[in-house]
């Protein structure tokens, strides 16, 4: 019953969104204030009802109702809480309602929040959010109906792939799916600009914060990913240039132009026809992550799902909304006027240096991802484009912007003194030169670039702290004016400073692990000893036990540092015997200065196993780093001016809103 | 040909990923002089293990994987160069098993595309600043009686400027 009552709430939210989509537009076309605030009341009905629907999918898994086919090809019995109810959206068809409830939470808050939004701007966002609504509604019904009945109900369910049944793996979706949907909105007030032919500071000022939160969730969703392939794929790597993390990646690389663009749209007024077409990229690359994750048009580990008629649906819905984006843009963005003016060496035109690398560094990446898939498709021809070839092409881009970056805050708007920039900027260079300096003198066997790796890191997080002494005149002022400037700053200063010091962390977390990694494979038995980075581990032996819905054999691993007992280790591997498949978890111990990583791996004769230790050094910087930056986009976010919107003080003084320009 | 590879590989997926997650190299197979070993591993973190989805040979422990490790291994032993290994690889399992394609005719938009991109986005940024400076310089030149004024308001003798548009 409940089933059948998501069933129709769905279906119902179809017919909304169709009326969300179409009234709004008619009511601006036809100047009808009445059935253009229409559109209101739709998005929040259309959020009510995909709640609902969503509630009952989540109660049929909960009951574990294996009368739904969706639930019984993807949950079991004895699976714990947590996972049936990850399991909602661990399945294509429940990560797609899941995708639709957050695209109709974003439209709800606009509706709710948006009270302050040029009526007819908001008419034009929430119709245009409706129209996506339509799409991915028609085709969750029409191809992936997770509400199906099955008669007879089977006694139990086939169990989700234990590979998903993990913490960081359980959240890593919703985080990913709040991140793509969420530069929706930016696209929806892309779009609906480009409708009105007229944007202004405004708009940037509604797009930034909802572009910041997207982003945040996708830094976190993208970390989170990398984080679970550290410790669950058992052999260490954090980052493969794997398809479907490139999938995610350009969505975020994209994003983060379009933070930086819009700074400069909202501050400056500049930048406006590029801002535009840079949020119609990056939705466009969250519907193409969409795409190629649930068509499974990929070889990759995360491909799990694999149905090509879905594919062609996906691949329709991208052509109508990305083709229908681009030639409205090349029909209406010739109307929209030039801003302010800039000088190349200035904040706005270092802006410009940022979006350049990352976009370009965007496309490297949707080259290496798209060019094999391309090429069997016309050719036949199948090649592989690997770590390799990102190594050549993505890192050359992102160093050069990892060097520029802390310079970037410091140059004024429109003119800008890069001489007394990099003279501000002379501590951070000593500190970073002093560590390459006594990196490469601890390091003499190579390899020689990760010392200067480790000076960028430093150069960026010492850059981001000049960039707060600088705004707060330390050493210019009394350290009592410089702390009552640090405070008054506002938060977006620091919310920025952080993020681009999060980087930092991130690269000497990256630099590090890569370069000076340890690794010991060995044989051991029961009793044996191995050494690794100062470490001894003995091998006590294995023991069986039994966790909820898998068995486990466990390795016992006793580790001291110079005789005395640190801890003890036990990785294990989980065979799952409903969804016939193991995965492995590994051993890790948080040391100072790296993880000590330990892998049990095959049994050999006379009770020995096969053992892979590795020691990371500074890994964790790597997702600390991601988490300072989420950290930084919270702090940014919370920031009184990206709260309180400009449109009122737009809506008052209408010259100000540039309409057709020359 | 091909398709027979396909099917054989779609079947050995089913395998693979009962057995997966990757073991990678197995104490047996490292080499006893370490630097063979290091070229072993350079090589091996280049060459995709054919069976998996998107691992290199070093990190799969699928059983094709290793046959591939030891077959390198053996080619080291031989003495032959790196080139002479992944052309031999080549010759046996086409382009696709390695990791970072080889600069012939159809990989050419592969490695091309960015470096043109950037000198097309470079040449636009340039383009753009020169059109705004033209522009701002002379958005509407001023007439011969405007410079004189403006000259008669901002030359040495103009102390009471009043004026001022």
């Amino acid at each position: 019953m409940i089933t059948e009552i998501g069933h129709y709430v769905l279906i119902l939210a179809l017919g909304i969104a169709i009326i969300q989509t179409v009234l709004p537009v008619l009511g601006t076309r036809l100047n009808d204030p009445r059935l253009a605030a229409v559109s209101v009341p739709a998005a929040q009905a259309q959020f009510l009802l995909i709640c609902l629907a969503f509630g009952a999918l989540t109660a049929a898994y909960v009951t574990s109702d294996f009368s739904v086919l969706n639930v019984w090809q993807n949950s079991h019995s004895a699976k714990p809480m947590l996972y049936k109810i990850s399991g909602v959206w661990g399945n294509h068809e429940g990560s797609m309602v899941l995708w639709v409830l957050i695209l109709a939470l974003f439209g709800a808050a606009v509706a709710t929040f948006g009270s302050n939004l040029p009526r007819q701007l908001q008419a034009n966002v929430l119709a245009v959010q409706g129209a996506i609504a339509v799409a991915f509604l028609l085709f969750i019904i029409m191809t992936s109906n997770p509400f199906l009945r099955l008669d007879p109900a089977p006694l139990d369910g086939q169990g989700l792939n234990p590979v998903l049944q993990d913490p960081a793996l359980a959240f890593h979706p919703p985080f990913l799916y709040a991140g793509y949907v969420g530069f929706s909105m930016a696209f929806s007030f892309a779009v609906a600009a480009l409708i009105d032919g007229r944007i202004d500071a405004a708009w940037a000022r509604w797009v930034r914060p909802w572009t910041l939160a997207a982003w945040m969730c996708l830094t976190i969703g993208i970390a989170m990913g990398s984080w679970w392939a550290y410790y669950e794929l058992g052999w260490g790597g954090f980052w493969f240039w794997d398809p479907v993390e490139n999938a995610s990646f350009m969505p975020w690389l994209a994003g983060t132009a379009l933070l930086h663009s819009a700074l400069v749209m909202e501050k400056r007024d500049a930048l406006k026809v590029w801002t535009i077409l840079l949020a119609i990229i990056t939705f466009s690359l969250s519907l193409m992550g969409t795409f190629l994750v649930r068509s499974g048009v990929l070889t990759s580990v995360h491909a799990f799902a694999v149905d090509p008629e879905r594919g062609v649906f996906i691949l329709g819905i991208m052509a109508v909304f990305v083709g229908g984006a681009f030639a409205l843009f090349a029909w209406r963005a010739p109307l929209l006027s030039q801003g302010g003016l800039f000088a190349p060496i200035s904040r706005e035109g270092s802006l410009v240096l940022n979006n350049l690398l990352l976009t370009v560094a965007c496309a490297a990446v949707f080259v290496g991802t798209l060019y094999p898939l391309a090429l069997e498709a016309v050719t036949g021809e199948k090649i592989s484009v690997g770590p390799p070839f990102f190594n050549l092409t993505f890192v050359p881009l992102i160093v050069p912007l990892l060097i520029a970056m802390p310079f970037g805050p410091l140059l004024a708007w429109k003119r800008g003194d890069l001489l007394a920039v990099a003279q501000r900027m002379t501590v951070a260079a000593i500190v970073s030169l002093t560590a390459i300096i006594t990196a490469l003198a601890l390091n003499q066997q190579g390899p020689w670039l990760a010392p200067l790796g480790i000076g960028l890191g430093l150069w960026l997080i010492m850059g981001a702290g000049t960039e707060l002494a600088s705004r707060a005149k330390l050493f210019d002022a009394s350290l009592g004016e410089s702390w009552r400037r640090l405070r008054n700053l506002p938060r977006a200063a620091f919310g920025g400073a952080l993020a681009h010091a999060g980087i930092g962390v991130m690269v000497l977390g990256l630099v590090a692990t890569t370069a000076w990694r340890v690794e010991r494979i060995e044989a051991l038995s029961p009793g044996g000893t191995l050494d690794i980075a100062g470490y001894e581990l003995t091998f006590d032996g294995v023991r069986e036990s039994l966790g909820p819905n898998y068995k486990e054999l466990t390795g016992v691993f006793q580790v001291t540092r110079g005789g005395s007992p640190v801890t003890t280790l036990e990785p294990s591997k989980r065979a799952f015997a409903v969804e016939k498949s193991a995965t492995t978890e590994a051993g890790i111990y948080n040391a100072l200065g790296g993880d000590l990583y330990v892998v049990l791996g095959d049994s050999l004769q006379d009770g020995a196993f096969t053992v892979r230790v590795y020691f990371n050094p500074l890994v964790r910087l790597i997702w600390l780093g991601a988490l300072v930056m989420f950290f930084g986009g919270a702090v940014s976010l919370s920031d009184r001016r990206l709260r309180v919107g400009a449109p009122k003080r737009a809506k008052s003084k209408p010259s100000v809103a540039v309409t057709a320009g020359e | 040909m091909r398709l027979v590879l396909l099917l054989f590989a779609s079947l050995l997926i089913w395998g693979a990923l009962g057995a997966s997650h990757a073991h990678a190299v197995q104490p047996d197979e490292v080499l006893g002089d370490p630097a063979l070993e290091a070229r072993a591993r350079a090589l091996s973190v280049g060459l995709r293990c054919l069976v998996c989805q998107n691992q290199s040979i070093d990190d799969s422990d699928a059983p094709l994987a290793k046959d591939l490790r030891v077959l390198v291994r053996e080619r080291l032993k031989a003495g032959d160069t790196d080139d002479e290994i992944i052309a031999f690889v080549v010759s046996r399992y086409g382009e696709f098993v390695l990791l970072k394609p080889r600069f012939i005719p159809h990989t050419w938009p592969l490695w091309l595309a960015t470096p043109l991109l950037l000198l097309a986005a470079l040449a636009g940024i340039i383009l753009y600043y020169c059109r705004r400076t033209e522009r701002s310089e002379s958005p509407n030149p001023l007439t011969k009686t405007e410079k004189e004024r403006l000259e008669r308001l901002t030359g040495p003798d103009a102390h009471q400027g009043g004026e001022t548009s």
